[in-house]
């Protein structure tokens, strides 16, 4: 069958609550049929406000949102047929887990054998047979959240709407969870559009991730390019961790520029620089630094370390290199390990191709 | 299990329920002196006055105390022909006493309430004692008989057997325009004279009917309290709770100059052209003034309740329920209202069970239908000085209420109401 690549599509939307402020801009955003995206970003993003723009409890202040070709703006959202996952489960707290399950089947007047057989489906999807009887109250935090996932898929919407589902549970359950919400998507096909603030959740569960910034989507692309090639500082930033120096466009040629620091200059990717004598701030992930790297590197330079933090799996390094003090190295936990000691002097390397001229900070 | 490995001992040997026991022992007896001051405050106010009413109710002890011989000697008289000798033997020395103590006046007053005609003829027999006119040597029965023809009529006889006994349910049924007929049996008041059933139902009919506009008055007010943002909320609040701060008395009064006929609404009716001037509506000293009135006032009593279960009730829930496929109607009804519902509960059985109770407002705004049962007990408190039968009015209303209650508990379950 094939896809739809703008199965969902938010065309030129702004969004403004006071009429002052506009807490989205010009969106522009295509999702393809059975897609997992995720909006990811910082509160006050907009991030939210987009995905309650789809689910019809917002609407947008100017431009269209189409799903499967049709405009839906106008559409209100009992209409939609989207299902939703909201951040506090939203299970209804008076009814059983059967008769959560049953609500949207119900309100849809479909017979009886058929909703108990959907329901039934459902539940054996999230794993929760047997607990039809329970009341929500009586359910750990982890099944209220798949009671929640399986309400939201039990009535077989196009769309389901994730609005940070995972944001109550403890870091291990959230963990699982998101495999398991990744498994289903993978096993149904369904569209699904969640938003996180969590990077590290967007990373695993997404095709493609919408980074949210300032009412804008700053970069959509999927995990790994979103983290190997952030293209302006605050994607840089957001996702990962991530080394900075501040200075000016000496030289450019190509892809390649030279980077005038205040006591040193280094060979960066030129990204979102044009010319000589522009501000950048040049982006470098800790792990794309080796100490002491044995082959020729385009950067090298010495520092002094300033701090030892002890990971287990890998070891944080603080250098103070260049004139910044919070230069971060990430090193391995492998049996041919450094000695690494506070205020010694090490060698650090780097290719140009890794450390990327952004807009600057 | 064993019954070693149940028991469990502290290092010192001490099995650890009786260690846990004495270590809490200290704390428990803390606590119960910190409640004992309202506990006896609620002895002393609460229930030691409703005893104090219950036995007031059914107290009959009067002529019990004042007859003891006679109704001794009663004990072996079958009541349906003229008592023996010895009964009016007892009588004679029972009233002898009363005759020196000066109050035999009282048993004639309180034996002619029980039947007509004892007032006078006692009075007779005092006059035929005082001047010494009883033989004692002689057959008493036929000295008393000869004193009035009533004495020889076995009616009155009956009339004092029926005072014998220390308790009376009499007040009772008084209260629901009943009494004990002279054979003993329950009879109904003349129908022109039964007041007390119309009143009950009068109080009940407006209390239900003062809940029910509480209600639906109160459930948008507590709905938007509930949503509105925080600063606007606030405003609302102190709308809601203005009547808190303002005297009974001068809300009232307030509602007699909006309402009367020469009043605010009838002039702006007349004003805008609503009603003609000469044909102003009655809405004060009638029920509609009762309705207004007593909604206004408690209405503050249905919101709180239900703001503060509203407040609980996480605007995701409807969105869930818009959201998965229901009408704003279906989320609101099969979603929100269900879970409104301990605020319901709670909110309608303070107004009722206020309103039932409630005296100064129709009595002021209501006119002859203004007149309630607590309007009566409050009568026969204060003016008739009957205070047995305001006691039994003020103990049938309580156990009325006792009895919505109940009823509400069956249906909804007390678990489910939240005060707040």
């Amino acid at each position: 069958m094939p896809k739809n690549p703008e199965f969902v599509k938010f065309d030129k939307v702004d969004k403004s609550y006071d009429g002052k402020v506009l807490v989205v801009k010009d969106l522009q955003l295509d999702i393809a049929e059975g897609e997992f995206i995720t909006m990811l970003g910082p509160s006050g993003s907009g991030k939210t406000t987009c995905l309650m723009m789809l689910a019809g409890f917002e609407t947008p202040t100017n431009g269209e949102i189409l799903l499967d070709g049709n405009i839906i703006s106008n559409i209100p959202p009992h209409k939609r047929g989207i299902g939703m996952v909201f951040q506090n489960y939203a299970l209804f707290p008076h009814m059983t887990v059967y008769e959560n399950l049953a609500f949207p089947l119900r309100v849809r007047k479909i017979e009886k054998d058929e909703i108990d057989k959907k329901v039934d489906k459902a539940l054996s999807m999230v794993s929760l047979n047997g607990f039809e009887t329970r009341m929500p109250g009586q359910l750990s935090g982890g099944q209220q959240q798949r009671v929640a996932v399986a309400r939201a898929l039990v009535f077989d919407p196009a769309v389901v709407l994730m609005d940070e589902p995972l944001g109550a549970l403890d870091k291990n359950l959230r963990e699982s969870m998101q495999y398991e919400i990744k498994h289903i998507h993978e096993s149904i096909g369904v569209t699904v559009v969640y938003v996180t603030h969590d990077q590290s959740e967007a990373l695993t569960m997404s095709n493609r991730i919408a980074v949210f910034n300032d009412g804008k989507v700053q970069q959509l692309s999927n995990p790994a390019e979103l983290y190997e090639k952030p293209v302006n500082s605050f994607v840089a930033e957001f996702i990962g961790e991530n080394n900075t120096f501040n200075g000016e466009v000496s030289d450019i040629s190509g892809d390649e520029c030279k980077v005038k620091l205040s006591n040193a200059e280094i060979l960066s990717n030129a990204i979102s620089v044009k010319s000589k004598g522009e501000k950048t701030t040049v982006s470098l992930r800790p792990e794309r630094a080796l100490i002491e790297p044995t082959e020729k590197m385009d950067n090298m330079f010495s520092g002094k370390i300033e701090e030892v933090i002890y990971h287990g799996d890998h070891t944080r390094v603080r250098v103070n290199l260049l004139g910044n003090p919070e230069f971060i190295l990430k090193v391995p936990n492998s049996t041919s390990n450094l000695e690494l000691k506070v205020s010694q002097e090490i060698k650090i390397g780097w290719n140009s191709y890794d450390a990327r001229a952004l807009d600057p900070k | 299990m064993s019954s070693e490995t149940k028991q469990i001992l502290t290092t010192d040997g001490i099995p650890l329920e009786v260690s846990l026991k004495k270590a809490e022992k200290k704390n428990k007896i803390k606590a119960f002196l910190l409640v004992a001051p309202l506990l006896l405050f609620l002895f002393i106010t609460y229930v030691f006055p409703i005893g104090e009413m219950f036995t007031r109710s059914v107290d009959d002890k009067m002529i019990t105390n004042m007859l003891p011989k006679t109704f001794k000697a009663m004990e072996k008289w079958d009541g349906k022909e003229l008592p023996p000798e010895d009964v009016f033997a007892g009588f004679y020395s029972d009233y002898k006493v009363l005759i020196e103590n000066q109050t035999q006046g009282k048993l004639g007053q309180r034996l002619n309430k029980e039947k007509n005609g004892f007032n006078s003829i006692t009075k007779k027999l005092m006059r035929q004692i005082k001047r010494n006119k009883i033989d004692e040597s002689q057959s008493i029965k036929e000295q008393i008989m000869k004193v009035h023809k009533r004495w020889r009529d076995v009616e009155y006889w009956q009339a004092i057997k029926r005072t014998a006994p220390p308790y009376t349910m009499a007040k009772y049924l008084k209260g629901v325009d009943m009494y004990f007929a002279a054979d003993g049996s329950i009879a109904q008041v003349d129908e022109d004279r039964r007041i007390h059933r119309i009143l009950w139902l009068r109080t009940l009919e407006i209390a239900l009917f003062v809940t029910i506009f509480c209600f639906l008055m109160g459930y948008p007010i507590a709905h938007l309290l509930a949503t509105l943002p925080m600063k606007y909320s606030n405003l609302l609040m102190i709308c809601v709770l203005l009547p808190f701060w303002t005297s009974l008395l001068v809300r009232t009064a307030s509602w007699m100059i909006l309402l009367q006929q020469q009043g605010v609404v009838n002039d702006f009716f007349v004003m805008i052209g609503l009603v003609a001037d000469d044909s102003r509506p009655e809405m004060m000293y009638n029920k509609v003034g009762t309705y207004v009135a007593m909604t206004q006032i408690l209405l503050p009593f249905m919101v709180l309740p239900l703001y503060s279960v509203m407040k609980t009730i996480s605007p995701s829930l409807m969105r869930a329920g818009k959201s998965l496929g229901g009408t704003p109607f279906v989320a609101f009804w099969k979603v929100y209202f269900p879970l409104t519902i301990p605020g319901i509960g709670a909110g309608c059985l303070l107004v009722f069970i206020l309103a039932i109770g409630y005296y100064i407002t129709p009595a002021l705004v209501g006119g002859a239908s203004g007149t309630l049962i607590s309007n009566q007990i409050a009568y026969h408190m204060k003016t008739t000085l009957d205070w047995s039968f305001a006691s039994a009015m003020g103990l049938m209303l309580l156990s009325g209420v006792l009895v919505i209650y109940w009823i509400y508990n069956k249906l909804v379950g007390v678990d489910n109401i939240k005060l707040g």
